[in-house]
């Protein structure tokens, strides 16, 4: 036995420089964050260096040299939404575009209006900004999803009242991957009056998007999801009909007082070159993408029985795939192949011991959200290090079921819900 | 994030695998839960001088859940039932130098000890009862 072992391992070793492995660890974690694109970094370098001065200097070259950077930039992030540039305002990120968005408009509007509907899926800013704003006064209804991780378009419909003032309801889900039908949500809204906010940190750049043609109101961008720089990005804030929003920030009323601050123009420069790479890119990038889901989900269900893809097959970005292996948990797998760099969808590492709240939200059981990882495929993943990928990961499952009591009990027909289980 | 030790016992588990529940002599501990993430079945097989000859184990769970029963199998055995009993499940998180958030996992170990020597001996009683 244990010389078969070593002869096993002696074999694999002699196997491993050949060709077919890729540089290890493998990046299949491209929702968490994205590395920046090169050719981002190259256009942002100047701005760190010579071209230094603040944007907001109206009265010298250095001054006008960096203002014209974040112009543009502002147009590349713009145009990839199909957006004015005078409706785009730069932030920190997609957080900081979801508080603006979200508190920004319930306080300008509470006057009147005091209800903000939203789903139990969104991120955790979202959800957090409404619960804060929950404990103000406002009322927030927060919308279940289907099986398949969309929303109810008619539950929306029937949660909208005179007293709403705005739906935030997120583009792409962040573990999932599912799209939202954002063109009908877009729709409801305008017809009630109500303004539509969009999380499309997910989206943007991964499926084409147009303010106009969806009637969204405002919409979140994250610069680090896009392949751009960490620490910015932007909120689209519509200018006819006109929102209008209270500032979370206050000082020298910098992008046109929504948000004050001197704006870190090597970010913004970045975030416009992201935007623009992503834009000229997308229809292909998507198709490569898609086959390498493809390949990555292909190669999994071929080799093992009993694994579960969470959320809708079909209305999904292709780089993501959720997947429920079950009786073995999330976990302990991911200490198996240390080698993938990829995200568990059971939060055990923090104290809570809780799975996800989306898998939840889905209706996926608590023991089948154990057992959940996000891999997420990008830009500048290979097909070989999907292939690698996948062996490794059939591999690291196939060996975990094998000491997992839960797989025996099911291999035995014993349904493990009819035990007495010890909630601990 | 996961001492040395825990990582050995991950990668080369003891004693994986089981006995025959109804074989005699052989005691079988159940615990955790699917919802919480951790199931641990843990068996003995005590031999006629009453001491554990033989002990296997499966883990539904983290590493350190792995781990520590992995552990929990090589320590019971040679030992005495009450010998067994007096397993702390402290001293199994200091061996694998667990994180706090991971203690749970040494206390799922010590259970599945003491449920698998409560097993053996209800069948080891009742066994004495239809001797009788």
């Amino acid at each position: 036995m244990n010389i078969a072992n070593q002869n096993q391992k002696t074999a694999t070793k002699d196997a491993l420089p050949g060709a077919n492995v890729p540089k290890l660890p493998i990046y299949l974690d491209y929702q968490a964050t994205t590395p920046c694109d090169p050719r981002v970094v190259e256009v942002m370098l100047p701005y760190f260096t010579e071209k230094f001065g603040n944007p907001h200097s109206r009265n010298h070259q250095y001054g006008w040299d960096a203002e014209a950077g974040v112009e543009k930039a502002r147009a590349q992030v713009a145009s990839i939404i199909k957006a004015d540039e005078k409706e785009i305002i730069f932030t920190s990120g997609a957080t900081e575009s979801n508080n603006l968005a979200i508190k920004g408009v319930a306080h300008f509007y509470k006057d009147r209006k005091n209800h903000i509907i939203t789903t139990v899926t969104e991120h955790k800013c979202v959800l957090d900004s409404c619960r804060h704003l929950e404990l103000e006064g406002f009322e927030v209804s927060y919308l279940p999803v289907q099986q398949n991780g969309l929303i109810d378009i008619e539950v929306l419909r029937k949660a909208i009242t005179p007293k709403t003032a705005i739906v935030s309801i997120m583009a792409v889900n962040n573990e999932i991957g599912v799209i939202q039908p954002l063109a009908e949500i877009g729709n409801i809204c305008r017809a009630a009056g109500v303004f539509f906010h969009t999380d499309a940190a997910q989206a943007v750049g991964k499926i084409p998007i147009d303010v106009d043609a969806m009637n969204i109101d405002l919409l979140s961008i994250s610069g680090h999801k896009i392949y751009g720089p960490k620490g910015i990005g932007a909120l689209y804030v519509r200018r006819k009909p006109r929102v209008r929003l209270e500032a979370l920030i206050h000082g020298g009323g910098q992008e046109r007082g929504f948000r004050s601050g001197t704006l870190p123009t090597p970010l913004c420069v970045g975030l416009g070159e992201a935007c623009a790479i992503a834009e000229k890119e997308m229809g292909a990038e998507a198709e490569r993408l898609k086959k390498l889901s493809k390949r990555f989900y292909d190669g999994i269900t071929a080799k093992l029985s009993e694994v579960y893809l969470n959320g809708d097959a079909e209305h999904r970005i292709p780089g993501n795939l959720n997947l429920s292996f079950a009786h073995v948990e999330g976990e302990g797998l991911m200490m198996g192949i240390k080698d993938l760099c990829v995200s568990s969808g059971s939060a055990c590492t923090s104290a809570s011991l809780e799975p996800s709240y989306v898998l939840r939200a889905l209706g996926v059981e608590v023991e089948m959200a154990h057992t959940s990882l996000r891999i997420g495929i990008g830009r500048f993943t290979t097909e070989q290090e999907v292939d690698y990928a996948v062996e490794h990961l059939v591999q690291a499952v196939l060996r975990l079921r094998e000491m997992s009591p839960l797989w025996e009990m099911a291999q035995a027909g014993i349904d493990i819900k009819s035990i007495q289980w010890a909630e601990h | 994030m996961y001492s040395d030790k825990v990582v050995d016992h991950y990668e080369n588990p003891r004693n994986v695998g089981g006995f025959g529940k109804e074989e005699a002599g052989v005691g079988t501990g159940l615990v955790g839960a699917p919802a919480c993430g951790d199931v641990m079945k843990l068996q003995i097989k005590v031999g006629a001088d009453g001491r554990i000859e033989d002990a296997r184990f499966k883990t539904f769970g983290c590493g350190s859940a792995i781990a520590s029963s992995s552990l929990a199998t090589e320590w019971v055995k040679g030992k005495t039932l009450d010998e067994a009993e007096t397993i702390k499940n402290t001293e199994i998180a200091q061996h694998l130098s667990l994180p706090p958030v991971k203690i749970h996992c040494s206390v799922l170990a010590e259970d599945a000890i003491k449920a698998a020597i409560k097993d053996y001996r209800e069948k080891a009683g009742s066994a004495d009862k239809a001797a009788e």
